[in-house]
């Protein structure tokens, strides 16, 4: 065993992008970073890989809707190669046999392929949602309330929450309280009639959770979509050029910039803990590094489990920690293509969209029922994207590379993964195949990542892109445990800041801020 | 064409539901105490039946403290705990340091939740490098199996398996030699051995719950009949009685012992958030060790020592008068509440009139001066009540050689 010579002020395990965040701002405090990444490449689930000879796609995630404002300001991402515009702006399409509804700008704008009665409904509810999920912006950004140790700059924080909720007005603010854990399904029954809008929405409330519209508090889902903004406007969405790895490439640079060490290929096999307090990591290649904080950036569970070991924290904490529900049940489809497929219906804008297969609400239900017993739906709904359309420089010339994020797909699949993975990909084939007839000939190569290759390919236990089910009772105070909510945990010196932390997943960076700020702001 | 299937009530089903049919469990003593019990006098302990006092609670008493009395331990929850990670995994659960505990060797430990807590306290036996028994008074199965996770051992609760006999007060010692039981003599305090009993084997321990000289046996449920006869005869002539829970609880109270939920609520009890106690606040203090390994509830607990947040004191009084101060609210010059007696007595080997109470810090903590208990006697339907003075003394109330004596005296 070697020991370094150098001794770090901060060493963040896990280069996902939240780690990149929460290093760079780390570093931009001054601090001196070390980041350990296990794989040779940062980036995580965010980054853009090759999957068959000349094509390349974003790994889990597809599409950016959610990178945190601050997180672009503090890292200066712009002068880093980020740049988002508002011509960059897709559409959703939600795609149907009745022909298709088309979501222009930050999340239907404009609303093209309804009636004229159905715009004015979607209207209202749209400008409703937005400003609901306004109000809970705060909440599902910043690091959550400490109910017990509230400090002034919370309490303000909190007080401005209630006023957000006392400018709603009377009836509206009661409106909001009544909504609140209601299931979309309901609530979209209730303002709307158009059956592929609803289900579109049924859809983004519950993709990457273990819920149908039906269940209860599905409606949060949508919440959690619609307070995540890009480019300013909240409930917008771009692909990103490059894939979101050029996202990550964008942190990355930041993180350099600010003088973040990086290390690839260095596995972390354990951290070292001394009275209570973490005071370095040990590698799997035996290498002793030493630093005054500790940052997990990857799976809560993984970190408390298996790099601290339960023997080193208390047995209701180790309770809380096995009990976090992490059970992924969206699989990820990669296609190349030979040519661009052509879906029905649906405009040169519109490929270039987010396309959805959610005919209806009761088709997002009934294709989560099998789920609940693991099984799939042989109709699994899923988000298509063609991120070469947007960036041809993913593909060979005149190729085409689709992403897809299917749901539902449970991790413990009743039948394993080995016999169910070719039956998935059937009945997904067979659903584009309805939709864009003939893309099935022009395949050249499928990869299907189930949660069980996402678990393993990614570290996501589970293949949980949220690191943790993103429900009502795994959120604000109660994430990723209740009682450790604001990136600390019961070692001194140990912090998360992965998506398994508040408030959650997709490419937000706010988990990586918001643990760097806490540590930041902590008294030396 | 279809033929349902007739559903037929289960007798096996039935059978197990009959539990209820009974309303406390026997020992497997029971026989024995059943014909000693003559004033029926019985309560529940942790779903058993057992004896407040079985003829007469005063000569009980003084049988622990002027002969050898058998007292019935097998309701108390026992746990096995066995294997590579035994000794690792009760060093995180408990408070005191059990790489320390030798084997063959007792001692009286504590354990906390997370939050620093009291879960209970007991006595943790190490029978060999790899198994032990744990002891206590409340059942904390689930809290232990979940805090095996990644150890190597195995838990198991053993409460019924095994009996339990309590041979307590000057005689005993010479009982067990009379008995048969070669070697005893050997045993010092906190020392356990295993010695041969009716085709098997009944472990010994110099251990108990008086401050008396005296002993604990346990032994396989179908083994105890046998042990319990083999005693009773050999102590005949040296005045062997069995009791009852009133007349152990008052020699407890003079050796200033605790019980969980009498003195103190145990974490998992308490309903009411400042009703817990950490160990600091009950008098166990001594267990805790910052530097051994981590232990659950160690963070909270040097936190609490830290910051200064202990906010309770359990203290051992001394009141003048005689009469017993059972429940009585500690007053600070006579006017200011700041506690309240748990148990009370007239102790007739101190000669005090004894109690322990737990009193808001900084009272019995670094005031304790002008400290008063108000009693109400009933006389006669009314109350008289009594201001009386009380002091902080230090327990033990009564210390008694033999405890420890080596060998052990032949009374």
């Amino acid at each position: 065993m070697t020991s370094s010579e150098l001794n770090w002020d901060a060493i963040v395990i896990g280069g996902g992008h939240n780690g990149l965040v929460a290093a760079g701002t780390l570093a931009k405090s001054g601090r001196k970073v070390l980041l350990l990444e296990a794989g040779n490449e940062v980036g995580g689930a965010a980054r853009t890989e090759e999957f068959a000879p000349g094509f390349r796609v974003s790994a889990v995630a597809h599409l950016l809707n959610r990178l945190h404002p601050d997180v672009v300001k503090t890292l200066e991402l712009e002068r880093h190669g980020l740049t988002i515009e508002r011509g960059d702006f897709v559409p959703s399409v939600a795609l149907s046999k009745d022909g298709p509804l088309v979501l222009h700008g930050a999340y239907g704008e404009v609303l093209i392929g309804a009636s004229p009665s159905e715009q004015a409904a979607w209207k209202q509810l749209r400008a409703q949602l937005l400003r609901y999920a306004g109000v809970l912006k705060p909440f599902l950004s910043r690091r959550p309330p400490d109910l017990g140790n509230m400090s002034l700059a919370e309490m303000t924080g909190l007080g401005r929450t209630a006023l957000a909720l006392k400018r709603l007005g009377k009836e509206d603010m009661r409106d909001f309280l009544r909504v609140l854990l209601m299931n979309v399904y309901d609530l979209l029954d209730e303002q709307l009639s158009d059956d592929r809008l609803k289900g579109l929405l049924a859809f983004d409330a519950t993709l990457g959770s273990h819920l149908g519209p039906r269940s209860p508090t599905s409606l949060l889902g949508l919440y959690y979509r619609l307070a995540g903004e890009i480019g300013g406007l909240a409930g917008a969405q771009v692909q990103p050029k490059g894939g979101m790895g050029a996202v990550v490439a964008a942190i990355r640079a930041a993180a350099e910039k600010a003088g973040v060490s990086i290390r690839h290929a260095s596995p972390v096999a354990r951290v070292i803990v001394e009275k209570g307090r973490a005071v370095g990591v040990v590698t799997q290649n035996g290498e002793t590094l030493r630093a005054k904080t500790v940052i997990s950036a990857i799976n809560p569970a993984t970190t408390i489990l298996d790099l601290v070991g339960p023997r080193e924290v208390d047995t209701g904490f180790v309770r809380k920690v096995r009990n976090v529900r992490m059970k992924g049940d969206a699989a990820k489809l990669h296609l190349a293509l030979d040519r661009p497929p052509q879906f029905s219906g649906v405009d040169a804008a519109g490929h270039k969209g987010r396309l959805v297969i959610a005919p209806s609400p009761d088709h997002v239900e009934r294709a989560f029922n099998p789920s609940k017993y693991g099984a799939f739906s042989p109709e699994p709904v899923m988000e298509i994207t063609l991120p070469s359309l947007v960036d041809p420089s993913l593909v060979p010339s005149g190729a085409c590379v689709l992403s897809a994020v299917v749901q539902y797909a449970p991790y413990a699949l009743k039948e394993g993964w080995t016999a169910g993975k070719p039956l998935l990909l059937k009945a997904i084939m067979a659903q584009l195949e309805v939709y864009a007839p003939g893309i099935g000939a022009t395949v050249r190569h499928a990869e299907l990542l189930t949660p069980a290759d996402i678990e393993a390919r990614y570290r996501m236990p589970g293949g949980h892109w949220h690191h943790g089910e993103l429900q009502a009772d795994q959120m604000l105070m109660s994430r990723p445990v209740s009682g450790w909510s604001d990136y600390d945990t019961p070692l001194e010196g140990l912090f998360l800041a992965g998506a398994g932390s508040h408030p959650g997943g997709g490419v937000s960076g706010a988990p990586g801020l918001n643990a760097a700020r806490r540590i930041i702001a902590m008294r030396a | 064409m279809n033929r349902h299937a007739t559903i037929e009530p289960s007798t096996a089903r039935l059978a197990a539901q009959s539990h209820f049919r009974t309303l406390r469990l026997g020992t497997p003593f029971q026989p024995r105490i059943d014909a000693l019990g003559l004033k029926q006098d019985w309560y529940n302990w942790a779903g058993y039946r057992a004896p407040h006092s079985l003829w007469d609670e005063e000569l009980e008493y003084f049988a622990i403290r002027s002969q050898a009395a058998l007292f019935d331990i097998s309701p108390m929850t026992k746990y096995r705990i066995e294997g590579p990670d035994a000794e690792a995994y009760l060093d995180r659960v408990t408070l005191r340091d059990v790489t320390k505990l030798k084997p063959g060797r007792v001692h009286y430990t504590a354990w906390c939740d997370d939050d620093g807590f009291v879960l209970d306290d007991g006595t943790l036996f190490r029978l060999s490098p790899t198994r032990f028994r744990l002891c206590s008074q409340e059942r904390h199965l689930p809290w232990l199996l979940d805090s095996a996770f990644r150890y190597d051992v195995t838990v198991e609760e053993e409460t019924e398996a095994v009996a339990g006999l309590a041979l307590q007060g000057p005689t005993s010692f010479a009982i067990l030699r009379d008995a048969g039981f070669a070697g005893v003599e050997r045993l010092k305090i906190f020392n356990l051995a295993e010695f041969a009993h009716d085709g098997g084997t009944v472990t010994i321990s110099r251990t108990g719950f008086t401050g008396d000289l005296g002993y604990e046996l346990f032994v396989p449920a179908h083994k105890a009949l046998s042990l319990w006869d083999r005693l009773i005869a050999a102590g005949e002539l040296r005045g062997i009685r069995a009791i009852g829970y009133t007349a152990l609880n008052r020699a407890r109270l003079e050796a200033g012992l605790i019980v969980a939920n009498a003195d103190f609520t145990a974490a998992e009890h308490a309903i009411r958030a400042d009703r817990l106690r950490m160990p600091d606040e009950i008098g166990l203090g001594f267990m805790i060790d910052p530097d051994k390994g981590h232990f659950n509830g160690r963070r909270a607990i040097l936190e609490a020592r830290a910051r200064k947040k202990l906010r309770h004191v359990l203290v051992g009084l001394e009141i003048e008068g005689n009469i017993p101060a059972e429940h009585a609210i500690v007053y600070y010059r006579k006017s200011q509440e700041v506690g309240l007696v748990s148990a009370a007595m007239w102790s007739p080997m101190a000669k005090r009139n004894i109690a322990l109470a737990s009193l808001q810090r900084p009272y019995g903590d670094t005031i304790v001066d002008d400290l008063w208990v108000e009693i109400y006697a009933m006389r006669e339907l009314q109350y008289q009540k009594l201001m009386k003075k009380a002091k902080v003394v230090p327990r033990p109330f009564i210390k008694l050689d033999r405890r420890t004596a080596n060998p052990p005296a032949d009374f």
